[in-house]
């Protein structure tokens, strides 16, 4: 039989409760995911009350206030604060998404704030991404060719073959996408997930690369590839308004094509 | 003491390496590929994994002189760098970086960078600011070479790539601490696993930072909260000097209030700034290149509108940036991120409405002193070009010095991979792989582990982002775009206050597992040291030298100021504090026979 509960010691306890400070006038609820490592204990979730008069417009904004201000001892990763590091991934209200591109008034009530779903936690809101990146080095994610680069010059390409990139290189490598499939968290194991199939159809698209039959014979396999079963949770979460889903697709299509 | 007993708590592990380079950007992993091409045992340490790093948030371009898009050659973009430097440069250096510059982005372009191309499938080139044909007399270059405005983001993506490829151990999320100095030799590192706690020490016959800026000792800045200038802390904790920490760059269009950077290709792609009044001011303070003018006289003018009352908005306190008679196509392929930008932090659908922007705090051209080879520089026995053994420095971290007073936009990315390259080239000239190690001096982590101990059971009543903000607001008040000595004198008096307060710092996380509130804190106390220094060096400089305005002295005075400022600091934690200023020469050389020295003139765009 499958288990449908968690396990003793994942239950999330109820934690402690930070109130606004006095005076506050409009303020916003936050329920964060804590996990302490040392010491021993289940994770739970405490409860920050945030003064939106004295804080930025963004989840990140509020995250660091309350650091500073409530608990320094909360733990997230935070870098380029505008969407293109990629370290503040996290599930907010529910949704994989960026703190710092993701505005606190778009999320109603109460916020919940959990780390990115189906990784291994290390501590409150950071996950181990040690297997994704992994999985991402698997695929061999750099230009490979055969001819030899022209001496002191680029090599060309036309503007419709660079437009063939676009929606593909702007990955951040968040695993906002992965994290949210299912066929991911069922098989992270073996299936690829979304971020890393956008990234090998990111070659295969590449109209300098020569090795995508290679590349194509690498992917062909019950588990790697085809575990997509076009859930489209990639595409919605994405917060660069990437497709993943696309790409698996047209990756599918070129394995079609040389199948027949 | 009770301080070295608690570093014997400390679980030390032991690395031996022909090269460690610290930080993972554009520059570090540049170095790194080129350390371990050579053969060399290489590897690298960085607080975060490397695709995070701030290269990823460069977006205009990187320069070259390919003259895909327009003519142009490296002589002509030689003189644009010494001009935009506002002759603080050192010729030499400048001479090799854009001379080596199209060699390196064609290397880019081989590892698989997604350059924007044109018809004729070249790299497409872009006009940025202070780039000119014909050695600064116009018209405008296209030199630019651009991946639509994600130039750094397809840049680090694509070195990453690469580190794949070759052999060198990554230590990611692993936050350096201390260099090992003996007799002023560099032997080595000490790192912090954020991971589990452990403490790395790294023997190496190379230490290479390659640690970016410092840019969050400002309240308001483009750079990440990571931009703590790590690297430049621990060279003043080893007693070297930090050179010309007095320039700190403002970029013209920081989005008002988020402080996100929008990229100067906005004005390279047509767009342009208006005051209250709805005009075209520019055209006033840089009659030729105008919107293009170099950042710092861009900025200084967007101030002085400001400052004059034809500021925009409530508070008259910003400028508009337009982009909205640009073809919504042009915009949708050559300025997407800024476009989405905008939108998210702005609010501003910027197809249809003026941006707010404001000169922000974006680039050190200070840093640590280098030669054009990487290798770290300091004044000994009267000669200020000796050669600190075992240390190198690029990228932001350095200062070569290339940008001089004032950066060009695009030179800095193009100076992470010439110059990370160049320490590679450097280290096969000068090391043999697999030279044995001498053992390390006794007692080599013991200054790291009693700061790390110090601060990991820091007990005080302020805490850390209490004396951050207080560091950041002094610094944007009393050493920004306009500087007076009244201000800058208040200004190091309060900075003393707030350096001292140091020692009252609290830290309420004891654990060693990812322990942020530890590392922050270890990352104000090297902000802080940098704020000591650049505030003194700014008032210790008696003229106006491009970024650096003076308002009591608003001329260039190459008479007495035609120098390089070094700077040491002694101690750390708020004790000691003592700042010393010293001087050495500016190279009036170049590297070949093939160009002569550019004499100063007036600088006017």
């Amino acid at each position: 039989m499958a288990e449908f509960t968690l396990p003793k010691n994942s239950v999330i306890k109820k934690g402690k409760n930070h109130p606004a400070p006095e005076g506050a006038e409009r303020v916003k609820r936050f329920k964060i995911y804590r996990y302490d490592p040392d010491s021993g204990e289940n994770p739970r979730y405490d409860t920050f009350t945030v003064d939106l008069d004295d804080c930025g417009p963004m989840v990140l904004d509020a995250l660091i206030k309350i650091k500073g201000e409530q608990d320094s001892s909360l733990t997230f990763r935070r870098s380029c604060r505008e969407g293109i590091c990629g370290s503040c991934a996290m599930n907010l209200d529910g949704k994989n998404g960026l703190a710092c591109t993701t505005a606190i008034e778009d999320l109603k009530g109460e916020i919940r704030i959990t780390p990115l779903p189906h990784m291994a936690v290390i501590k409150d809101l950071v996950p181990d991404f040690t297997h994704f990146y992994a999985q991402y080095a698997s695929i061999q994610p750099w230009l490979k060719t055969v001819t030899p680069p022209p001496a002191g010059k680029e090599r060309l390409q036309s503007p419709e073959q660079r437009d063939k990139l676009d929606g593909l290189y702007e990955c951040i490598l968040c695993a906002c996408c992965s994290t949210s499939c299912p066929s991911y968290w069922w098989n992270s194991d073996k299936f690829l997930g979304p971020a890393i199939l956008l990234q090998a159809y990111r070659w295969l698209a590449d109209s300098r690369d020569e090795m995508t039959g290679e590349r194509l014979d690498e992917l062909e396999d019950p588990f790697r590839l085809y575990r997509c079963h076009t859930i489209m949770n990639c595409a919605n979460t994405c917060p660069k308004g990437l497709n993943p889903a696309k790409a698996i697709a047209e990756t599918k299509k070129m394995m079609v094509e040389r199948a027949v | 003491m009770a301080d070295s007993q608690a570093t014997e708590a400390y679980k030390i592990i032991d690395h031996t390496y022909d090269t460690v380079v610290i930080g993972a950007g554009g520059s570090g992993l540049r170095a790194t590929m080129g350390s371990a091409e050579a053969g060399f045992k290489t590897a690298n340490i960085s607080k975060v994994f490397p695709t995070r790093s701030h290269t990823v948030a460069a977006q205009g371009g990187i320069a070259a002189s390919l003259g895909n898009n327009t003519p142009d050659h490296w002589s002509w973009h030689m003189y644009d760098t010494v001009k935009g430097s506002d002759w603080l440069g050192d010729q030499d250096a400048i001479e090799y970086l854009c001379r080596e510059a199209p060699q390196a982005v064609y290397e880019l372009e081989h590892a698989g960078v997604p350059f924007s191309r044109n018809d004729n499938g070249t790299i497409y080139q872009r006009p940025f600011g202070g780039h000119m044909q014909n050695m600064g007399k116009g018209p405008p270059v296209q030199r630019t070479c651009a991946a639509a405005d994600r130039t750094g983001h397809a840049m680090l993506h694509a070195l990453y790539q690469q580190s794949l490829k070759y052999d060198a151990d990554f230590f990611i999320e692993y936050f350096a601490l201390d260099l090992i100095m003996e007799d002023g030799k560099c032997r080595g590192v000490i790192a912090l696993c954020l991971d589990d706690g452990s403490i790395h020490r790294f023997r190496a016959h190379a230490v290479v930072l390659a640690t970016g800026g410092y840019g969050r000792t400002f309240q308001s800045a483009t750079s990440a909260h990571t931009c703590t200038g790590d690297g430049n802390a621990m060279c003043l904790r080893a007693g070297i000097a930090l050179q010309d920490m007095e320039f700190i760059q403002f970029h013209p269009t920081g989005i008002y209030g988020a402080g996100v950077l929008i990229t100067e290709g906005a004005r390279g792609e047509g767009g342009y700034l208006t005051n209250s009044e709805g005009e075209r001011f520019m055209e006033r303070y840089a009659p030729s290149a105008k919107d293009l003018a170099s950042r710092d006289v861009v900025s200084r003018s967007m101030a002085m509108e400001i400052r004059e009352g034809r500021g925009v908005g409530k508070e008259k306190d910003h400028i508009f940036l337009h982009l909205d008679h640009i073809d919504p196509k042009v915009l949708h392929e050559r300025l997407p991120g800024i476009t989405e930008t905008g939108k998210i932090f702005a609010g501003v659908d910027l197809t249809r409405k003026p941006l707010p922007v404001v000169p922000t705090v974006h680039y050190n051209m200070g840093g640590i002193p280098t030669n054009y080879h990487g290798e770290v520089v300091h004044l000994k026995d009267g000669n200020p070009d000796a050669v600190v053994p075992g240390l190198f420095a690029v990228g932001e971290a350095a200062c070569v010095s290339v940008h001089g007073a004032n950066r060009l936009g695009s030179n800095s990315l193009i100076d992470l991979v010439v110059f990370g390259r160049a320490t590679g080239l450097r280290l096969k000239e000068t090391l043999k792989p697999g030279t044995a190690h001498d053992p390390l001096p006794k007692g080599s982590e013991e200054m790291a582990l009693t700061r790390l101990d110090h601060f990991r059971n820091a007990d005080g009543g302020s805490p850390t982002a209490e004396i951050r903000s207080k560091m950041q607001k002094t610094m944007q008040k009393h050493c920004a775009v306009f500087r007076t000595d009244e201000l800058m004198q208040e200004g190091i008096k309060e900075i003393d206050k707030i350096y001292a307060g140091m020692q009252d710092v609290h830290v309420s996380d004891r654990s060693l597992i990812w322990n942020t509130d530890l590392v922050e804190t270890l990352e104000l106390d090297n902000l802080l040291a940098q704020a000591m220094v650049t505030i003194r060096s700014a008032a210790n400089r008696k003229e106006s030298r491009g970024a650096h305005s003076h308002e009591d002295y608003p001329e260039r005075d190459d008479a007495n100021w035609m120098k390089h400022t070094v700077t040491t600091f002694e101690g750390w934690g708020g004790k000691d504090g003592k700042v010393a200023i010293d001087y050495r020469p500016v190279h009036d050389y170049t590297l070949t026979d093939e160009i002569s020295y550019i004499e100063p003139k007036k600088r006017v765009y």
